[in-house]
């Protein structure tokens, strides 16, 4: 293999190039990224980069210097419009045409959109323009913010949000948030703190539309319910769409993401790493997508590797998932996939004390761990799940460890 | 060349992601602080802190040759 194409240049493209390099690949490498920063961390744009906490400077995923090392053929600002699957050549914006004996594709996700035709002052969240505009509302008081869907990133921005000491309503379809994901149980707990933390909480509620003032800005979000609550600015997270559109007639299959298999494969010479790829888990025995950081340091890793394997070198990637999310003082820590239908319980700390650690079964094993504030117990309960820990076993286990 | 593992502990948040990847030189301890138990871990454990430096989401760890 002499040229690897990478289109996609974040987190996961990132971790392939450095892995390429690092496991001895001498050959051109093409760095293909649509926005025109270097890689940079969106973690902290729902968190420390929105509050203020942390400078732009300190969001670089990669030194200067050792970006430069990687001596990457880069093509920053330049969007990837068209690929073949079978002679592996990627087409640009620009019309310029890229050839590679080896396709790594992590192209991501972007975010769900409330409508097409948004007044002014509604906003998503995925990259640092998004971030600083929002950063720029907040700034100015006083604000009525109004959060679209209480997942993780709505409830991180919330949380950022009452930071700035602006009032917050947060809007959730669910009748207890990322109930789906924890359970009725633990998404409760989550609700609480919210509530607590004076967010105005509506549940089991859509939204209908959003009125905007003569000026053309947003004045107010009207519910299903009817009601309508007053907003000068609204942050929508109802959730990702994986960027595979411009795939569209490559040969690949496109399921709700870049249909891979076990080992990340898409095609022959093409992987693909981060959220944007969808491949069987078989610890899990079930397809899965991951939308988490640590996932698409992992998978870029991995693609990396399966990209340069040699015949019989092929390696399943199975790993146990796991992700954060930092809401107010609390972190909340999840590994594995926990089953919202089935057991949980809390072997650590307390609920009352919010912070605790839970375990998760399914099929009389540990399927999935929750922590808040707990991160030793989280890491060491994820180790139960690496090693499929029976239920009862695991119990014992965590009645040893205080 | 030999290097040394440098914690800004102003920036790490004890979420143990490092600890995951090498136990023997990365420890988050009840009192959920984190403790480096080798600051020199040598050339045959490079790779590994390599990761922990890549892996740690507050990019609290660095290398320093020595
Ligand atoms: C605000 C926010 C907070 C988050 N917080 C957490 C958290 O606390 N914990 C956690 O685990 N995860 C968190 N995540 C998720 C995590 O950031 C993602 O899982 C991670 O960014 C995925 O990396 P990726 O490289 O696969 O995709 P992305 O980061 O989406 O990068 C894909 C890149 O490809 C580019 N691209 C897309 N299409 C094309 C094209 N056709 N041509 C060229 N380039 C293209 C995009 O512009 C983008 O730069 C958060 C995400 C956001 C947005
Ligand atoms: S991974 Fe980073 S933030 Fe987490 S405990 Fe280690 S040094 Fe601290």
């Amino acid at each position: 293999m002499r040229t690897v194409a990478i289109v996609g240049g974040s987190l996961a493209g990132l971790r392939t190039a450095e892995t390429l390099r690092k496991d001895g690949f001498d050959g051109v490498i093409h760095f293909i990224g649509e926005e025109t920063h270097p890689p940079y961390d969106r973690l902290p744009l729902s968190k420390e980069l929105l509050s203020g906490k942390l400078p732009q400077e300190n969001i670089s995923l990669v030194s200067d210097e050792n970006f430069a090392a990687l001596e990457l053929q880069l093509h920053l600002g330049v969007r990837a419009v068209g690929f073949d699957a079978a002679s592996k050549l990627v087409s640009l914006e620009t019309g310029e045409e890229v050839a590679a004996d080896g396709v790594c594709l992590a192209t991501g996700a972007r975010p769900r959109q409330l409508g097409d035709d948004n007044p002014q002052g509604v906003y998503v969240l995925r990259t640092l323009e998004d971030c600083l505009a929002l950063k720029a509302e907040f700034a100015v008081q006083p604000r009525r913010v109004v959060v679209v869907g209480a997942g993780f990133i709505g409830a991180e921005v919330a949380a950022t949000a009452r930071g700035y000491g602006l009032e917050v309503t947060m809007v959730e379809l669910l009748e207890v948030p990322l109930s789906r994901v924890l359970g009725e149980k633990m998404g409760q707990v989550m609700a609480d703190i919210h509530l607590e933390q004076g967010v105005d909480l509506r549940v089991g509620v859509g939204v209908e539309g959003l009125n905007s003032k003569a000026d053309g800005r947003v004045g107010s979000v009207k519910l299903t319910d009817g009601v309508e609550i007053p907003a000068d600015v609204v942050v929508v997270g109802i959730g990702v769409i994986p960027n595979t559109e411009w795939l569209e007639g490559s040969g690949l299959t496109l399921e709700n993401g870049i249909v891979c298999d076990e080992t990340l494969l898409a095609a022959p010479g093409v992987v693909a790493a981060g959220d944007v790829a969808r491949w069987p888990n078989r610890r899990f025995g079930e397809m899965m997508r991951v939308e988490h950081w640590d996932n698409a340091i992992e998978q870029g890793i991995a693609a990396a590797r399966r990209l340069m394997a040699g015949p019989g070198q092929e390696r399943p990637f199975e790993p146990v998932p796991w992700f954060w999310s930092d809401q107010y003082d609390r972190k909340l820590q999840l590994a594995g996939i926990p089953s919202p239908q089935g057991e949980v319980e809390v072997v650590t700390g307390s609920l009352e004390e919010r912070r605790f650690a839970a375990l998760y079964e399914k099929d009389g094993k540990v399927s999935g761990v929750l922590g808040m504030n707990r991160p030793r117990h989280v890491m060491k309960y994820r180790q139960l799940i690496v090693d499929g820990v029976g239920w009862d076993d695991a119990l014992e286990f965590a009645s040893t460890q205080g | 060349m030999a290097y040394k593992v440098i914690v800004d502990y102003d920036l790490c948040e004890s979420n143990a992601i490092c600890m995951q990847v090498a136990p023997e030189v990365f420890e988050v301890r009840d009192d959920d602080f984190l403790y480096l138990l080798n600051e020199t871990p040598g050339e045959e454990h490079r790779g590994r802190m390599e990761e922990a430096v890549n892996r740690c989401p507050k990019q609290a760890i660095s290398l320093e040759d020595l």
